[in-house]
């Protein structure tokens, strides 16, 4: 019977290391939830940052971060789905896609802060575009495409030959069967994709220290023409996302509530992924049954 | 006649929009392609800057153990020793991957083979919100719960490797998980029924085919979170000490790549020397990150032979 006893330990270890893993995890949520949630006021989230006494919001960064996603997302969508399209709609399987498809992957994996200094070195220094927002907005830009880009591949992939045949046989040209036929099909799948990889995009901070910068002037949120440098919408401004603004003031160390706002920025993060990640499922299901009649 | 003739022969407006989607979606690629050619011209250029223009030995930058790019030595070569950050990079990354694996494949195969009820509906989700928190929100614990514990354990200041591979350990264990998951629930039912059917035990099942068949994706998962890892920059930046020195214990302040390039960047003038130097240390980064990519290929190609 020693294999029945080498089983019931096994089991009893296996049963140890998860339970061991879930109480990190449920540590981990529970120290971000129960530490910052106490600090959320609507004080703390719409007043501007202190930096040298205590009190601050983080209302400038949360605004930031907001407008550099939609900005991200602006940039990257088309060009994700344009890439996507080609790729699993026109490209033959040969050697240079091969190349292009491992192209793709290597970005996907390098290191965030290496786009961040590829951005810095293009777009601050050598277009002059100084710390912005449009300057963050192409880093991470670049952050994000290789993943919506494989997220819009895969989502057309899915979508069964079947209806590709019938849209050329009813006499359709193969970029109206794509964008008529095929694209509606897959956009539950694609918007899951663009939502997940916005939560990703919202808490990224190694690519936007040297693109957007480290500060956050004054804003007046009265003035929306983009031209004027105090408009929220200025997209030449500099602007420090939320995330940013977490590692900027610790490392500094001169807020003297440091950890405090820390706590409820990290807070707002964390909830901010989760309702992305509940919007993400709830919508693609939703989608789902109303494109498919499946109610 | 003549108009039905220019009519047959002219193109249609659908091979009009035909030939202008197609264009537009490849130079949609393409310019995903132009983009991984500049990042890897840009930061070859500057990185290679130090040998080629500044005349920096390569093999003194590899080896050298102190950075100190203001000083030069006796021989009037600037103090570029990168043994100190590249060590510290590796270091926190193995000692992180170490921890993770153990703990990452006990919780994959416990809610695989174990208790997929509860696996698929509590631990798989929660472990996939994880993969999103934001790592400076790692750094942020780490730097409120890890540094003070180290600090009071082992005392020291409670900043350096210690810490460092704690907060790495924590950051890259839902990814490993839920990679090793996705490679466990992809052997074949079959397997495992063919070894019941023997008699094996459920451990013996797991233990000699489960783990065994899904080795290659397992691989795969580690080093995937060794690439993350060693590329992570703001969460380590917060925990690990900053001092560019070799490690002398696990406590003692130390620095990575990408602590270095994240404090550096910001501080030192475009083109000159430093500033040439911390390229160089990114260049390392990108070739690391290209071996990483490598290494999973390798192991994606062994395990479809099989």
């Amino acid at each position: 019977m020693k294999a029945k006893t080498a089983d019931k330990i096994a089991t009893a270890v296996f049963y140890a290391v998860a339970g061991l893993v879930v109480l990190i995890l449920a540590f981990l949520l529970g120290y971000i939830l129960l530490a910052g949630l106490p600090k959320l006021s609507w004080h703390f989230l719409a007043a501007p940052a202190q930096a040298f006494s205590a009190g601050g919001g983080i209302g400038i960064q949360l605004f930031n971060s907001f407008y550099l996603l939609v900005l991200a997302m602006l940039i990257s969508f088309p060009i994700a789905l344009g890439a996507g399209i080609y790729l699993n709609e026109y490209a033959k399987q040969n050697w240079i896609t091969n190349v292009v498809r491992t192209a793709i992957e290597i970005l996907s994996s390098l290191p965030s802060v290496v786009v961040g200094l590829f951005g810095f070195l293009l777009f601050v220094v050598q277009f002059k575009l100084g710390f912005s927002i449009l300057s963050g907005a192409l880093a991470l830009t670049f952050f994000n495409l290789p993943l919506l880009t494989r997220s819009v591949e895969t989502s057309l992939a899915s979508i069964p030959n079947l209806q590709r045949e019938a849209g050329l046989a009813l006499g359709l040209s193969r970029w109206e069967t794509v964008t008529k036929v095929i694209l509606p099909a897959a956009v539950p799948s694609i918007l899951t994709g663009v939502i997940l990889s916005a939560g990703r995009v919202f808490g990224e901070a190694a690519a936007l220290i040297y693109t957007s910068g480290q500060s956050a002037p004054a804003l007046n949120f009265a003035d929306w023409n983009p031209f004027n440098i105090a408009s929220p919408l200025n997209p030449l401004r500099p602007a420090e996302t939320l995330a940013v603004h977490i590692w900027k003031i610790n490392s500094e160390g001169i807020m003297p509530d440091a950890s405090a706002v820390s706590a409820g920025a990290s807070a707002v993060l964390v909830i901010a992924v989760l309702l992305f990640n509940f919007l993400a499922r709830w919508l693609g299901n939703r989608l789902y049954k109303r494109l498919t009649a499946n109610d | 006649m003549d108009k039905i003739k220019t009519q047959l022969q002219q193109t249609s407006q659908a091979t009009h929009s035909e030939r202008r989607g197609r264009l537009i979606s490849l130079s949609a690629l393409s310019l995903i392609v132009l983009v991984v050619i500049a990042i890897f011209w840009f930061v070859a250029t500057k990185g290679l800057a130090t040998f080629f223009e500044n005349h920096v030995d390569f093999w003194s930058f590899l080896s050298g153990k102190t950075w100190d790019p203001g000083v030069k030595n006796a021989s009037g070569q600037p103090l570029f020793g990168a043994l100190p950050m590249i060590v510290g990079s590796f270091l926190i990354t193995v000692l992180a991957a170490l921890v993770a694996t153990p703990f990452a494949i006990g919780t994959a195969v416990f809610m695989n083979e174990i208790e997929p009820r509860h696996g698929a509906k509590i631990i798989q989700p929660v472990t996939e919100l994880l993969v999103g928190i934001p790592s400076v929100v790692y750094g942020f614990i780490g730097l409120s719960v890890v540094v003070p514990l180290v600090r009071n354990t082992f005392g020291g200041s409670g900043f350096g490797i210690l810490s460092g591979t704690v907060v790495l350990f924590i950051m890259i264990l839902p990814t490993v998980t839920s990679m090793t998951a996705d490679a466990l629930k992809s052997v074949p039912r079959y397997y495992r029924e063919a070894s019941l059917a023997l008699g094996a035990t459920r451990w013996q099942t797991i233990y000699k085919v489960v783990l065994r068949a899904a080795t290659p994706g397992i691989l795969t998962a580690v080093v995937f979170g060794m690439a993350r890892a060693f590329g992570e920059a703001l969460a380590v930046q917060m925990v690990v000490g900053n001092a560019a020195l070799l490690p002398q214990n696990l406590v003692s302040p130390s620095s990575t790549l990408t602590s270095v390039l994240t404090q550096g960047i910001g501080n030192t003038v475009m083109g000159s020397l430093q500033n040439n130097a911390l390229w160089s240390l990114a260049l390392v980064l990108l070739v690391m990150s290209l071996v990483f990519n490598l290494v999973i290929r390798l192991i994606g190609r062994k395990g479809a032979l099989r």
